[in-house]
């Protein structure tokens, strides 16, 4: 496909998508009177009579069960104040991690700038919960961090996992994907790393283009020629 | 969100080798695009980017009574604003202390390397000088500010022309403007010298400016080093402090001649 | 009949050339610039984030906050940097132009800051900072119930114009100028600013917003070209 044709269903606030009784408005839509109209800068999808348009920017929206990084701000009595870069703040409650914690030794699991890898627990108006309380989530040591706008976070994923798989294999690095945007990644090398981060980026500046894992796969092989 | 202590952690790690995540060099500065005459209104005017870092400068001239311990001297006045737009590390409000040192870095430097004639400036001694207001605004901070605001105010500078000033009304004549450019003596660039861990780098992006735990500018002209202020809360040896002067001098040239290529 | 003479040889209905372009500031979660001929306005969204102070949240939404201010140097005669009288009633303009489409209702206790900046100045500004301003909105992201496009009508002596420049707010012949901004949402069914200096009849007000109208039609496609045409860069 064509750049053009992707041009067809970039839509913008305020755009008619689509006209007739039998559509339905997804989300990222209205309907009014007979059309469906768009409410964001986004991609419109049918999926038969359903129209709804993925955003390409927006805030992070959390949502209970998601893995996210975040970073220590503050201490409290009770636990961490989590800044998960989202309109929201969040907090990790010391009862919320996998090993009893004294309300003294706060400082010493995690102290201020340290990040960590987190779930979701609950989301409350006020801000949401965090839980340590699951496998693969705690304090990260070691590696970079990266940030990216959370939207794109399906891409970088991919289906199943595809698309971050492949980069984890191309470039050696574990790499855990933030559903709020932040990504971690850790190699042996430095150089590793950072082959990781660009090709993060790279997907994520093309995350409305079609045949992208095609795309990355070249990207890679004309890297993997400019390093001999 | 601020750059992560694992992420400066690997900075550090990464200049040891003497590299740097973009590929640079630790004395390279990042491609520099300069736009003059970005504001017709304006006496001069530009806009620089480094990298993405951006900053816009432009001048404006007006007529007043000179200071008394320089009555035959024009003046100037260097204001900065780190924009809310630029950052969202920035807030709206009175100017805070680092757009305050960034203006008196600028304008010392201009300054001391007596870079504007200023007995030129002067239309009647004792009575009416031009004064030259440098005002200076961020546009997209991605590091290093404040040698982009030294290039900005250069080419804007460079750029700028002399208002038609009305003797008998004794009015400027705002929107007109002579053939007369500001005169100018010389040239004057900034270099900001960062430490990360123990390494020397020139032009940091924000990444590498969170990173940078002491700095130190050094402004030059051809004639010599003008102005030099230290800043951040580490210290610097004596030898690390004498490195930077050399890298300064050497640098200077270079840099100089890239600019003064684009502002022909 | 005679044809009126514009200062730029425009016709009654003509703007200025326009240009639209978002992402110009990277750092932003949304950005865009907009001109109208020599008037160049960059606007910045940010949000929403967390507000603080917290005494300044709205539990029930999220709040929008607009600032618009004019470079130093955007003028012949130099604005002493910081916020005017002007700059604070048109920033709280531009908030009650953008604040009906803008639906922020699902982030309570948040704030979307718009930061607007004209770097150049030919009358008209306003008008540029909330077309520049809409389109960051998007750009970031925002729910939108729609665009919103600005344009400025004139009246000078008893002439209605299109895109007022500065020569015709300083209009004197005859009755002098009317300046009239308006903004409008991008069907032309509603009205989400409009403002008067002068002096019209109501007949010629309505005919106005007419021009205010068409003209905010051709506004809105170049906003819309200007979005759709920043995914076109990456292959």
């Amino acid at each position: 496909m064509t750049e053009k044709e992707n041009e067809r269903n970039v839509v913008i606030p305020g755009e008619v998508i689509a006209s007739g009784d039998d559509y339905l408005p997804g989300e990222g839509t209205e309907k009014r009177n007979k059309e469906i109209v768009s409410l964001i800068f986004g991609l419109a999808e049918e999926a038969g009579k359903l129209i709804k348009v993925i955003p390409l920017s927006g805030v992070y929206e959390p949502r209970r069960g998601n893995v996210i990084i975040g970073r220590v701000e503050n201490l409290t009595f009770n636990g961490w104040i989590i800044n998960i870069s989202s309109s929201v703040g969040g907090f990790l409650s010391l009862m919320e991690v996998p090993r009893y914690i004294n309300k003294d030794d706060l400082a010493e699991v995690m102290d201020i700038g340290d990040m960590v890898v987190a779930k979701v627990w609950s989301v409350k108006r006020k801000g949401i919960d965090l839980t340590l309380k699951s496998k693969g989530l705690g304090k990260l040591e070691d590696g970079m961090i990266i940030q990216i706008n959370s939207k794109k976070v399906p891409r970088v994923i991919g289906k199943e996992g595809s698309m971050v798989s492949m980069i984890k294999d191309e470039t050696k690095c574990n790499i855990t994907v933030g559903q709020n945007g932040l990504i971690w990644i850790s190699g042996d090398k430095i150089e590793d790393e950072l082959l990781a981060k660009d090709a993060i980026m790279f997907v994520a500046q093309r995350s409305f283009v079609h045949g992208l894992t095609d795309k990355v796969k070249e990207w890679f092989e004309d890297k993997k020629g400019e390093r001999k | 969100m601020e750059t992560s202590n694992l992420t400066i952690n690997r900075i550090k790690e990464f200049l040891k080798e003497g590299k740097r995540f973009d590929g640079r060099k630790p004395e390279e500065f990042r491609e520099i695009i300069i736009e003059t005459g970005i504001s017709k209104k304006a006496e001069g005017s530009a806009r620089v980017k480094v990298g993405n870092t951006e900053v816009m400068v432009g001048i404006k001239m007006d007529v007043g009574e000179p200071y008394t311990d320089s009555p035959n001297e024009g003046n100037m006045m260097v204001t900065a604003e780190l924009t809310p737009m630029s950052s969202d590390r920035f807030e709206s409000g009175p100017p805070k202390i680092e757009s305050i040192e960034l203006a008196r870095i600028i304008d010392r430097g201009i300054r001391e390397s007596k870079m504007i004639n200023f007995r030129e400036l002067c239309i009647k001694e004792g009575e009416k000088v031009w004064t030259v207001f440098i005002d200076i605004y961020t546009i997209n901070d991605d590091g290093n500010l404040l040698d982009a605001a030294g290039i900005a105010a250069l080419a804007a500078l460079k750029n700028a022309r002399i208002p038609k000033y009305n003797d008998e009304e004794g009015k400027t004549i705002y929107g007109e403007w002579t053939n007369q450019n500001v005169p100018l003596n010389s040239s004057i660039l900034s270099f900001t010298f960062h430490k990360v861990g123990n390494e020397f780098i020139l032009d940091p992006n924000r990444e590498e400016e969170d990173a940078s735990e002491a700095r130190i500018t050094v402004a030059l002209s051809e004639d010599g080093i003008h102005a030099l202020q230290k800043g951040d809360s580490k210290e610097l040896n004596i030898d690390e402090f004498n490195k930077i002067i050399d890298l300064a001098e050497k640098n200077f040239k270079e840099l100089s001649h890239k600019i003064q290529k684009q502002l022909k | 009949m005679t044809t009126f003479k514009r200062p730029d040889g425009r016709k009654i209905d003509e703007t200025r050339e326009m240009e639209a372009k978002v992402g110009v500031i990277p750092n932003a979660d949304g950005s865009a610039m907009f001109r109208f001929g020599d008037t160049i306005a960059i606007a910045a969204v940010y949000g929403p984030k967390e507000m603080h102070p917290q005494h300044q949240q709205n539990p029930e939404k999220g709040v929008l906050r607009c600032t618009y201010n004019m470079l130093s140097f955007s003028v012949t005669e130099r604005i002493r940097p910081g916020p005017s009288r002007r700059s604070s009633e048109i920033s709280k303009i531009t908030e009650w132009a953008l604040s009906p489409v803008v639906m922020i209702d699902n982030f309570p206790n948040t704030v979307v800051d718009v930061h607007i900046n004209i770097i150049q100045a030919n009358a008209s500004t306003r008008c540029a900072g909330i077309n520049a301003a809409a389109l960051a909105l998007a750009h970031a992201g925002i729910p939108m119930k729609d665009l919103v496009s600005s344009v400025s009508i004139g009246k000078l002596d008893k002439q209605l114009v299109v895109d007022l420049i500065k020569e015709e707010e300083d209009w004197e012949e005859g009755e002098g100028a009317t300046d009239i901004p308006i903004t409008m949402t991008s069907n032309g069914e509603k009205l989400t600013h409009i403002q008067l200096d002068g002096k019209i009849s109501g007949k010629q007000l309505k005919e106005a917003v007419e021009l205010a109208r068409k003209a905010t039609k051709n506004i809105y496609e170049i906003q819309k070209k200007a979005l759709k045409e920043s995914l076109e860069k990456k292959e």
